[in-house]
């Protein structure tokens, strides 16, 4: 099949999210997870200006200014949602509270290394926000990311050559290619895409690739495109 | 008795002057003081430093803050500007006029919260390792590198709420909260910029900022722009 598209790979981060479990989700591809997570899970999104339990962006009958999410987007509130300040929010994430963040990123090192944040921009100021605090605290820290950059250059990578939001702190990666677990002995590969070799998929990454002994078929379901 | 209401926008800003150092609240156009903001802009004070989550919305709202070149210092998390232009404070941040720290948004929280607190400094695994903890002093507890960050005190905090009564006490609606209570504690003046201030005292169980951390309560008409949230 092609590869996944922006929608697709929320799609697939949002099957791994387990009922009853507290989750972060930042700007860009993650915030679409929120859109695909199985009806039967009641998860709880998170958000670090000060909300635990967001839900569908607002309709224009419900919009209210005063309640916004971390991507500045007026949304409403599920059931058993609470407010709070954002030194609370952070003191859930710095705690342990938090049981996945969700973020998009630049690069992933073997060494599960992250880099998301500063893009080396020669013309426009530095935006860390919250990206450090959440791999730090999180207790899994999932990326979602296309697999090569749009000059066909790897992602996963030996070593990060832009600068690190985090060290040792990727679990997975979710690209338009493979489902990737980052572990202590560096990438292992959990799903390649229909009908892509594992050479391929190999020659898109610049790092060394183990396969799962039980690794298995990228597919995702059509989905709206954007 | 107790009134901390003033009457006007100067008596609200009294004593900001040059060098002076102030906390804006606000995030995604909620809790943002923009009357406020825009009352700064018409001062003259110079050689400011600016505490806030992020810079944009300032600029947005009030060009002419960085555009006199009244700001020396920006303590933020986002300093990046929306599309492809480099804008104004970001060119002065690019000539080295301007300086800009940046810190990860919990650190930057959680420095000002501490600062409120009494407790000058403390250690956080976020940043350990990267740019933004180079130069730290780091230790490692339960196997984990730290780095020790520093609390943020200001002369000044700047706070839109939703509520406040006239001994201070504050109420939020929705996400307006953000950094409010932490800046509030961190300041030697909090001023308060509400739509509603009263006689009448805030339900003591539903107090979001208490108002022994409040200075200066004024009643203000909301001056947000329509796009707030995009600024």
């Amino acid at each position: 099949m092609d590869p996944l598209t922006r929608h697709q790979i929320a799609w697939r981060a949002a099957q791994d999210l387990l009922d009853g479990t507290y989750v972060n989700l930042g700007l860009g591809m993650p915030l679409l997870v929120a859109n695909h997570t199985p009806s039967d899970r009641e998860v709880m999104f998170h958000s670090e200006n000060g909300i635990v339990g967001v839900g569908p962006l607002a309709k224009e009958n419900e919009i209210d200014t005063d309640f916004v999410d971390a991507g500045s987007q007026m949304i409403t509130l599920r059931p058993g949602a609470a407010l709070f300040d954002s030194s609370q929010a952070f003191a859930m994430i710095r705690g342990g509270h938090l049981d996945v963040t969700l973020l998009g990123g630049f690069e992933v090192s073997a060494s599960r290394d992250l880099a998301n944040w500063d893009a080396k921009m020669t013309h426009k100021g530095q935006l860390v926000g919250g990206a450090m605090d959440l791999v730090s605290g999180a207790k899994s820290v999932r990326i979602t990311m296309q697999h090569t950059t749009k000059d066909g250059a790897a992602r996963l990578v030996e070593t990060c050559s832009y600068p690190l939001t985090g060290l040792g702190v990727v679990d997975r990666v979710y690209t338009d290619l493979a489902v990737v677990d980052v572990t202590g002995n560096g990438f292992v590969v959990r799903e390649v895409l229909d009908g892509l070799s594992r050479e391929e998929l190999q020659a898109r990454s610049g790092a060394k690739l183990a396969f799962a002994e039980d690794c298995g078929v990228l597919t995702a379901p059509d989905l709206p495109t954007g | 008795m107790i009134d901390k209401r003033v009457e006007t926008i100067e008596a609200a800003l009294d004593g900001i002057g040059d060098g002076s150092s102030i906390l804006v609240s606000g995030f995604g156009g909620t809790g943002i003081p923009f009357a406020l903001i825009r009352a700064l802009e018409n001062m003259t004070a110079r050689d400011l430093t600016l505490i806030l989550n992020g810079i944009r919305f300032v600029d947005g709202v009030s060009p002419r803050i960085f555009g006199d070149r009244r700001v020396a210092r920006v303590i933020c998390s986002a300093a990046r500007s929306r599309g492809r232009d480099t804008s104004n404070y970001e060119r002065q941040w690019l000539d080295g006029e301007l300086e800009i720290e940046m810190v990860p948004q919990g650190t930057f929280a959680e420095r000002i919260r501490a600062g409120g607190a009494g407790v000058p400094a403390f250690f956080t695994p976020t940043a350990a390792g990267t740019l933004l903890g180079e130069g730290k002093e780091v230790r490692e507890f339960n196997g984990r590198p730290c780095v020790l960050e520093t609390a943020i005190t200001a002369d000044f905090a700047l706070i839109r709420a939703a509520r406040a009564d006239r001994w201070g006490n504050v109420r939020f609606r929705g996400t307006q909260g953000n950094f409010g209570l932490a800046m509030a504690m961190a300041a030697r003046t909090t001023v308060i910029e509400t739509g509603s201030a009263t006689d009448a005292p805030i339900e003591p169980d539903s107090i979001h900022i208490l108002g022994i951390y409040v200075q200066r309560v004024i009643e203000l008409e909301d001056a947000s722009p329509s796009n707030a949230g995009g600024l």
